[in-house]
């Protein structure tokens, strides 16, 4: 480890810091229906969108409304996906000419996106017209971002509301998540993109012969507005199959930097937002600083593990660190510390191969997955999963100081710990499950790109990155009719299997009675919370996962000392 | 009536481990192997299931001739401590029952088979006990038991309590006022009294006792459900943690034995807390019980833990319920004599502890005067807590009142007397003392004032500051004046209080903290109290009040001391208290386990996972049955702890979570290493693996 190095990563965690204020106030502003910065320009047009649409967004929904709202325009955001994927050939925008997508390839291209998941089974560049990517992907990368934040934003307002049976409406809610938060955004800082030298065009790919003489196609086609919003919406998935390693993806130092802030600023941010409605900043802080510290050793562990290095390369009079798979532009610092933010998120994207890794920095972005991403997390995801968590620590804590427990003044009765031990349950069983299933089917294993322990994490991986709707790979793996379909159902089971719970949970906890807060009742933002907090996540979230973790990358690592390689 | 010389004469002094109670545990912990009662319990019954199927591996070892070395005894030990995980958490729920049961019995021999002289038309006739109804009339003479729960219509008598609440001293029951409530199976002891019967045979006072302290009646309270529910999730979880462990072991090429497989899933799911929740949740029934309070459900006691808001008579509970006359300060021109018969008079049919101290003070003034005999046909007016005057109406028209000085003024007003003025300063000077002024008037004119004094009960500051170590606020009722209150609540460290309390007040006070989300807990003993003891989340009614106010309240204080209630509540936060220390704890012992069991399953395909085995432990089976042996024992090692509680001091909230959070926590996760690896050394020098 560097100097520099770890400095990347305090610059990176200061700007952070600095950002989650102002935006959680701007959120928390957006959410409430007030006046923001931008009302005078957006507020015509949001009221126009409602108009069209006929939304009253003043009528809010029971929690179950909710919902029933975001599965109808899931379903069909789901179906259009699929539609346009399998006849993309006779659309418009596709001067590569790319051939419509099979059957289950477009089914799982349609959940992965739909799921903010963007796994991805197939090279952007070699499939995807410029169409299905602006229309179909795009749009995608948007209302997916969108749903999840709307979601959070319902899952804030259940739990810090008294009383009352409404969480919000899904259509406002979803309206002014695109219009106030995702669209300025992206335009703005895709424009900065675009001045760092990413193409936003609609050419065919230029062919060049290199210095070396060798022919090659540079991709390229509306790539900025693409890159904006995998991050800033915690997507990930890539215009082209390099993903943020690409140059025409991730020009530089500061892009980097860029990319690495949006991934976290919304997920940051709704920790300040959660604290403004719940009218106690301390509540906000707690979870940030929770997150904080899961953060902060996910980044050391993987860094320590990769600026170490490899024993078996250093034998070799190679010294220095692991620089396998990785952009040495970026080097072992801004490598660990960009895939440890995307594994931390739902994004999914990398700038580097985590197939190459060393098996326990390796463990990390696996681990990150485990822990159920709410090391900040996707969009919204992060927040509510994160929520799910304070409702069993609290549950325990509660019992522990011989009270029945309370969150914010809510009881935290049966019905409470049933949603929220069913939403944890979704984790372990859409990826031990699928992962048990395929590890012993040939038509899956003979997907794997190594076998033995290597071949064992892969196929882990993969499972617990689609469950998570992460979206990133292990590398290694291809897809095939078996994959795609399985991979596929898992994303939605991940994604709304969670949802439902946690929603309903909400809803129950905004129709309780706040009791009134005494000595005899604990903060839930003492230092102590915080700490019993993170061992629940370690001991319920991730500690399940140690049998499966043991048989990857646990051994490999231990082979790796003793000499062997995969 | 509450005497501290309590003599005990019922099995509850036993200790918890009596060995009568531990030998019927015992033989409990083998019949309440039958599944169908192990379901009740999610987390054992998976235990049980685990146990039974390792069995049949056994047997199919033994039956195949298994070659495997030592296979065949790793197998059997496997089963045999699995079997004895489940017979362990048996033994902790029966020895929790074991004091409830054995009251149970004693009771039931107290309701043998009464006869009873049932009232028909003005005739007793001879019934059984068992043919007596709501409504009916029974009358009982000296010596005779009492056939049924009821309210004392007609005489008085002294009635030994003793086979209901352990209290040897006889107690007093009489018609109408707040001491009227007969328990069935109590036995009169001098005088006769006219019983109403209240209850229908099975629904008495006796049987709701029966079924309570043997817990026949037992059902799962809220929290318990709710830790049920999580530990059931974790279970789930964990099942599939280790049955996918199967592929992923093939996978590896090391196959897992489905022994081995089993260990670790028991080893996993949280058999310590499953194992000793329902004896936590019937020990914390039964320490209620051992204080002499009768819970009618485990929610109250629960309940009781989450109060925040403490109601108090004053009466009896922070003073001495005796009040005593000291002084009779006179207004301008009365003359002592005329105002000390006037007393004497008014409080001669008062048989509260404050009325004879008032004719015992103004006993030597009437004797002097020579009128000690009150003139005839007047009628005594009691006391009400409307009207907050007692008094006597004189056959020639003439009326006394003594009573709540705003109260006689007001009374003397509607006789066109203006009073309002009269002995203004010394009646604030007694209320400012913490007295309780008493104004005393014949017809227009007051006479004087009566200065009684308040003795406040010791120790009650102390108690006070600890409920407020706790969050809870004390509030004091009293029907006193404002000033009064304010006095005494000052001395004796009440949080606030409520003066000139009326039933309405008191009601409206009980819904006002609740809808500022507060739960409130209050005792109560009159029939005036019961609407309020319904109200509140807590109501412990004394076992001397009426029988309305018993009904009313969810416990009753066989003791009649509304202190009690202090103790209630902290017995509430310990149970709460104990489950989540226990929950903690157990969670936290997974780690350890994964590193005894995890290395010991994989070590033959990766030698290299032998660095994960950081116990050293000897061999892959002793550290797999060290394991498993550990998580068995240690559900006896805290057997005590779970029918005890943990430790319980009143403080805040943070502080209470921090030390359990240290000591069940991080204990969590360090006695396991140490526990396991003793095992394993132990095992190792017996050669057993």
């Amino acid at each position: 480890m560097t100097v520099s190095g770890w400095l990347q990563a305090v610059i990176y965690f200061a700007l952070l810091c600095a950002l989650t204020k102002p935006l959680g106030i701007y959120l928390a502003r957006v959410f409430s229906g007030e006046r923001t910065i931008l009302s005078p320009v957006l507020a015509p047009v949001e009221g126009l969108v409602y108009r069209v649409c006929r939304i009253d967004p003043k009528r809010e929904m029971t929690a179950v409304s909710y919902l029933f709202a975001l599965f109808a325009f899931s379903a069909v955001g789901l179906v259009w996906l699929y539609v346009l994927l399998r006849t993309q050939k006779f659309l418009p925008l596709n001067p590569q000419g790319f051939d419509n997508l099979t059957p289950d390839g477009a089914w799982n291209a349609a959940a992965s996106f739909l799921t903010n998941t963007n796994w991805q089974f197939y090279s952007g560049e070699s499939t995807m017209s410029y169409f299905s990517q602006m229309a179909g992907l795009a749009w995608h990368n948007f209302v997916s971002a969108g749903a999840g934040l709307a979601v959070a934003i319902a899952v804030i307002r259940g739990v810090t509301r008294t009383d009352v049976k409404a969480v919000g409406n899904f259509w406002a809610d979803m309206t002014r998540s695109l219009l106030y938060v995702l669209l300025p955004v992206s335009i703005v800082i895709g424009l900065v993109l675009v001045a760092q030298g990413i193409p936003q065009n609609f050419h065919e790919y230029t062919s060049v012969t290199s210095i070396d003489g060798m022919k090659q196609a540079i991709t390229q086609g509306p790539m900025a507005s693409q890159e904006v919003i995998k991050e800033f919406g915690t997507n990930g998935g890539g215009f082209v199959n390099a993903n943020s390693a690409s140059p025409n993806e991730n020009p530089n130092g500061f892009t980097n930097l860029l990319e690495m802030l949006m991934m976290f600023a919304v997920s940051a941010a709704l920790t300040y937002t959660y604290g403004r409605f719940a009218k106690d900043q301390r509540q906000g802080w707690a979870l940030f600083a929770t997150m904080s510290v899961l953060f902060i050793a996910g980044f050391a562990g993987s860094y320590a593990a990769e600026a170490a290095g490899n024993p078996i390369v250093h034998q070799l009079g190679v010294s220095g660190p692991n620089l396998e798979g990785k952009e040495v532009r970026f080097g072992a610092a801004a490598s660990t510390l960009f895939g440890t933010i995307s594994t931390d998120t739902s994004t999914g994207a990398v700038n580097s191969t985590h197939d190459s890794w060393t098996p326990l920095g390796g463990l990390v972005p696996l681990v990150n997955m485990q822990l159920g991403e709410i090391v900040f997390g996707g969009i919204g995801t992060g927040l509510y999963g994160m929520i799910v968590f304070v409702v069993l620590t609290v549950f325990i804590a509660g019992l522990m100081v011989g009270r029945t427990p309370e969150l914010l003044g809510k009881k935290i009765e049966r019905r409470e710990v049933q949603l929220a031990i069913l939403a944890i349950l979704v984790l372990p069983a859409f990826c031990l499950i699928p992962t048990a299933i395929s590890i012993l089917l040939p038509v899956a294993t003979a997907q794997l790109g190594n076998n033995g322990a290597h071949g064992f994490s892969e196929m882990l991986y993969m499972f617990t990155s689609v469950t998570e709707n992460n979206g990133s790979a292990f590398g290694g793996v291809s897809g095939n009719t078996y994959l795609n379909v399985v991979t596929g159902i898992v994303m939605l089971c991940g994604r709304y299997l969670f949802i439902v719970p946690a929603v309903i949970l909400a809803g129950s906890l905004a129709g309780k009675r706040s009791v009134a807060e005494t000595v005899g009742t604990f903060t839930t933002y003492s230092p102590i919370f915080v700490a019993l907090l993170l061992g629940v996540i370690i001991i319920v979230g991730a500690l399940t996962f140690v049998p499966a973790d043991a048989l990857g990358p646990i051994v490999e690592h231990l082979q790796m000392l003793q000499g062997k390689q995969f | 009536m509450i005497t501290s010389r309590r003599i005990d004469r019922r099995p509850q002094a036993r200790s918890l481990f009596d060995r009568a109670i531990v030998t019927r545990a015992v033989a409990d912990s083998f019949t309440k192997l039958d599944p169908r009662w192990q379901a009740r319990n999610p987390v054992m019954f998976v235990v049980e299931v685990s146990a039974l199927v390792t069995s049949l591996f056994f047997v199919r070892d033994v039956i195949v001739h298994n070659q495997t070395p030592g296979i065949t005894g790793f197998d059997l030990a496997i089963a045999l401590w699995l079997w004895f995980t489940v017979i362990f958490a048996n033994f902790a729920e029966a020895v929790a029952e074991g004091r409830g049961k054995a009251q149970a019995d004693f009771l039931r021999r107290t309701k043998t088979d009464t006869q009873a002289r049932k009232m028909v038309g003005g005739n007793a006739v001879m019934v059984n006990a068992n043919e007596l109804r709501k409504g009916d009339l029974i009358r009982v003479e000296p010596n005779e038991l009492i056939a049924g729960d009821g309210d004392v219509v007609e005489g008085a008598a002294s009635v030994d309590e003793s086979a209901i609440t352990g209290e040897s001293a006889p107690v007093i029951r009489e018609s109408g006022g707040d001491r009227s409530a007969v328990t069935g199976g109590t036995r009169v002891l001098s005088d006769y009294i006219v019983v109403k019967i209240s209850s229908n045979p099975g629904e008495s006072f006796l049987d709701r006792m029966i079924s309570l302290v043997e817990g026949a009646s037992r059902q799962k309270t809220p929290n318990e459900i709710a830790l049920s529910i999580l530990l059931s999730g974790l279970t789930i979880i964990f099942v599939i943690a280790v049955v996918t462990l199967g592929p992923f072991s093939i996978y590896a090429g090391t196959v897992q034995s489905v022994t081995v497989l089993i260990a670790l899933l028991v080893c996993l799911i949280p058999t310590t807390i499953g194992g000793l929740l329902s004896a936590i949740g019937i020990a914390g029934m039964d320490r209620v019980l051992q204080r002499n309070v009768l819970a009618m459900s485990g929610r109250a006691v629960e309940a009781a833990g989450d109060v925040d808001t403490l109601l108090l008579d004053k009466t009896g509970t922070i003073t001495l319920g005796n009040r005593q006359a000291s002084e009779i300060i006179l207004a301008d021109g009365v003359a002592r004599r005329d105002a000390s018969v006037a007393a004497y008079y008014s409080s001669l049919a008062d048989e509260t502890p404050e009325g004879r101290s008032i004719v015992a003070l103004a006993e030597q003034d009437v004797a002097a005067s020579g009128n000690g005999k009150p003139p005839a046909g007047g009628t005594f007016v009691p006391f009400s807590a409307y009207t907050r005057m007692s008094g006597l109406d004189l056959a020639g028209g003439s009326s006394i009142r003594k009573g709540a000085p705003d109260a006689v003024r007001a009374w003397v007003r509607e006789r066109g007397g203006d009073g309002a003025s009269v002995l203004a300063s010394d009646v604030e000077r007694i209320a400012r003392a913490g007295g309780t002024p008493l104004l005393l008037a014949q017809d227009k004119r007051i006479l004087g004032a009566i200065y009684l004094k308040d003795v406040l009960k010791p120790n009650m500051k102390e108690r006070f500051d600890r409920l407020r170590a706790m969050g809870i606020r004390t509030i004091m009722i009293t029907g006193d004046n404002p000033l009064t209150a304010s006095a005494i609540a000052r001395e004796a460290g009440v949080d606030d209080f409520l003066a000139e309390a009326t039933p309405e007040t008191k009601m409206g006070l009980i819904k006002r903290e609740q809808s500022s989300g507060r739960l409130v807990a209050m005792t109560g003993d009159g029939t005036n109290d019961a609407p309020a003891l319904a109200q509140a989340d807590v109501g412990v009614a004394m076992n001397s009040g009426t029988q309305a106010a018993k009904e009313a309240a969810n416990m009753v204080d066989l003791d009649s001391d509304p202190t009690k209630l202090i103790e209630v509540v902290e017995i509430g936060k310990q149970l709460l208290m104990t489950r989540g220390a226990l929950t903690t704890f157990s969670i936290a012992n997974d780690v350890a386990k994964y590193f005894a069991i995890l290395p010991a399953m994989f070590v033959t395909t990766y030698p290299a996972m032998q660095a994960l085995n950081v116990m050293r432990l000897a061999t892959p089976q002793s550290a797999i049955l060290s394991a498993v042996i550990f998580n068995a024992l240690i559900i006896i090692a805290l057997i005590p702890l779970a029918l005890r509680g943990v430790a319980y001091r009143p403080r805040g909230a943070n502080a209470v979570l921090r030390d359990n959070v240290l000591i069940y926590g991080l204990g969590g996760i360090v006695v396991p290493f140490v526990g396991i690896k003793i095992i394993d050394l132990i095992l190792s020098a017996l050669r057993l693996t």
